[in-house]
């Protein structure tokens, strides 16, 4: 069976600032996959390339077998593209259910009482399932993320993109979300992962890329690559990747 | 007595001019296009009404079965070609050209179609029948229709919007297009939908004005005024905001005509500019969530 997602040779560039320098990634179904790298390596726009957010200028986009690279983000929802923001975008003037729900009936393409059913579970997922009639405006940052977390799930996605979702949280608080991502990964769907918490990724991906000057710089086995020589050296002098989890 | 009549009549008018300014608030809630072609709108749906209607043997009070539709359909066309198009390029000021353009057109395609004759919409004997309970105070039946009509329609979209899938998401892609799109929205098409009600709306109050007073092709403009007027009064993005502000601009209006003839559009304005000057964000201002 061929891949899920298959990226080939994307480039991309704003102005003279090269952000994808020709990257290729494979990803195959039901893995877990983490992605590091120092800010402005062109992770964000990764994922806007996989999500339909950003335009490449070149390169293919290959997801299920069928190449994507003209489909608007909501078409490639609804193949089962789920995402979150770094910043998370609730509909801030919808309570927390209508948030999920509609993701359920649009993105998950569900009617009637089973997008209800899916909208609720993914609630109770993200520990949201008491603040469903809350205003989604009014909710903290911890919660603005559940909610981001759940309103992908309730699409029903195959390949879920976890945009930075710990940074900002506290440990248990970030011990909570990787058991969610562990469970959402158990059940079969691939997930990547953008985290600059690597403690995070290390609990919760079996696969680790490092991406710096918009190329794939290292890949392979977390712990080797947080290891590699090119990896140290792309970190050195910042304290950014302090891996407690490898001291 | 008058007085109590002129601000009856205020309301009335006020019914008018919310039903005209939905549409306008309707687009710029949701797409943030100010139709600068809005008032040409209505007045294109009066002389749809004059060509097509007598063609079908209706009597010209159910003329909205023949225009509302055409209207709707022509609405989401207009948006999924020519206002996309526009809304691409990313310039705000690109939309509002465009529909500046178009009320041009439009204006000029009418003189040279239709004269700049006055025309009005031929309900037979049924202008004239109105409630009288007294003999100063003198209702309209056509006016209070329209009334009810406005309250009615202000009240079934304020419906759609909160309860059914369709105004979810119409409110999805109001709030944040790319969330929308994130979580599977085709926003192009939800603008399309946005589009056809608020078009089958201007419909709705082009045909109402033909029947309570007289259009011509350059009638449009001084109508887009009045809708602008209701929709900041009311505070933009509000539905009942648009009723109340257009009651409110209906009521001064008439207010000021008891006054002095003269006086009628004047207090409108000066309500207008009060509201603005006092509460720049209108009676009912939608709330930013913090």
């Amino acid at each position: 069976m061929a891949a899920l997602l298959e990226l080939a040779n994307i480039s991309k560039r704003f102005g003279g600032v090269v952000v994808a320098d020709g990257i290729s990634l494979m990803v195959e179904r039901g893995a877990a996959v983490g992605i590091v790298g120092p800010n402005g390596a062109g992770k964000t726009t990764l994922f806007g390339v996989i999500s339909g957010d950003v335009r490449p200028d070149g390169g293919s986009v290959v997801f299920d077998g069928a190449r994507i690279n003209r489909l608007d983000p909501g078409a490639r929802c609804r193949l089962g593209i789920g995402r979150t923001y770094q910043v998370p975008k609730p509909f801030e003037r919808m309570n927390v259910f209508e948030n999920v729900l509609i993701a359920a009936q649009q993105g998950g393409r569900q009617r009637g009482a089973s997008s209800h059913g899916r909208a609720i579970a993914s609630l109770e997922r993200c520990g949201l399932a008491e603040r469903a009639n809350r205003n989604a405006g009014s909710l903290g940052l911890l919660d603005r993320k559940r909610l981001e977390l759940a309103r992908a799930l309730a699409t029903g996605p195959r390949l879920l993109l976890l945009d930075e979702v710990a940074g900002g949280l506290t440990e248990p608080e970030v011990r909570d979300l990787v058991a969610v991502v562990r469970s959402i990964r158990d059940e079969g769907t691939a997930v990547i992962w953008i985290e600059h918490v690597v403690r995070a990724l290390l609990d919760a991906v079996e696969r680790l890329l490092c991406l710096s000057g918009g190329t794939f710089i290292a890949d392979g086995e977390p712990r080797q690559v947080l290891e590699s020589a090119a990896v140290r050296e792309v970190y050195l002098g910042t304290d950014e990747l302090a891996i407690e989890g490898i001291a | 007595m008058t007085w109590l009549n002129a601000i009856l009549q205020g309301i009335l008018l006020g019914g008018f001019y919310a039903l005209f300014a939905t549409g306008l608030s309707l687009l710029f809630g949701v797409m943030g296009i100010i139709n600068l072609a809005h008032g040409d709108f209505a007045v294109i749906a009066g002389y749809v009404a004059v060509v097509l209607v007598p063609s079908t043997h209706l009597p010209m009070v159910w003329g909205f079965l023949v225009v509302v539709p055409i209207f709707a359909l022509g609405g989401y066309i207009l948006q999924r070609t020519l206002f996309q198009a526009a809304l691409s390029r990313g310039d705000p000021l690109t939309i509002l050209l465009v529909t500046f353009g178009l009320s041009v057109i439009t204006e000029n395609a009418l003189l040279q179609a239709f004269t700049a004759n006055g025309q009005s919409l031929d309900i037979g004997g049924l202008i004239a029948d109105s409630i009288n309970p007294n003999n100063v105070i003198s209702i309209s039946d056509v006016s209070l229709a329209v009334l009810i009509v406005a309250v009615v329609l202000l009240a079934a979209l304020q419906l759609m919007l909160s309860r059914t899938s369709t105004g979810r998401q119409i409110r999805a892609v109001a709030d944040d297009r790319e969330a929308a799109e994130l979580v599977g929205i085709n926003h192009r098409h939800v603008f399309g939908i946005a589009a056809a009600i608020a078009l089958a709306t201007v419909a709705l109050a082009g045909l109402a004005s033909g029947m309570i007073t007289e259009f011509a092709p350059t009638t449009g403009t001084s109508n887009l005024l009045f809708a602008f007027e209701a929709v900041v009064i009311g505070g933009i993005g509000s539905l009942w905001g648009t009723l109340v502000g257009g009651i409110v601009l209906g009521v001064a209006q008439q207010i000021g005509a008891q006054i002095n003839p003269a006086y009628q559009i004047l207090a409108g304005h000066v309500v207008f500019l009060a509201v603005l000057a006092f509460r720049s964000r209108g009676l009912f201002a939608v709330r930013e969530a913090a």
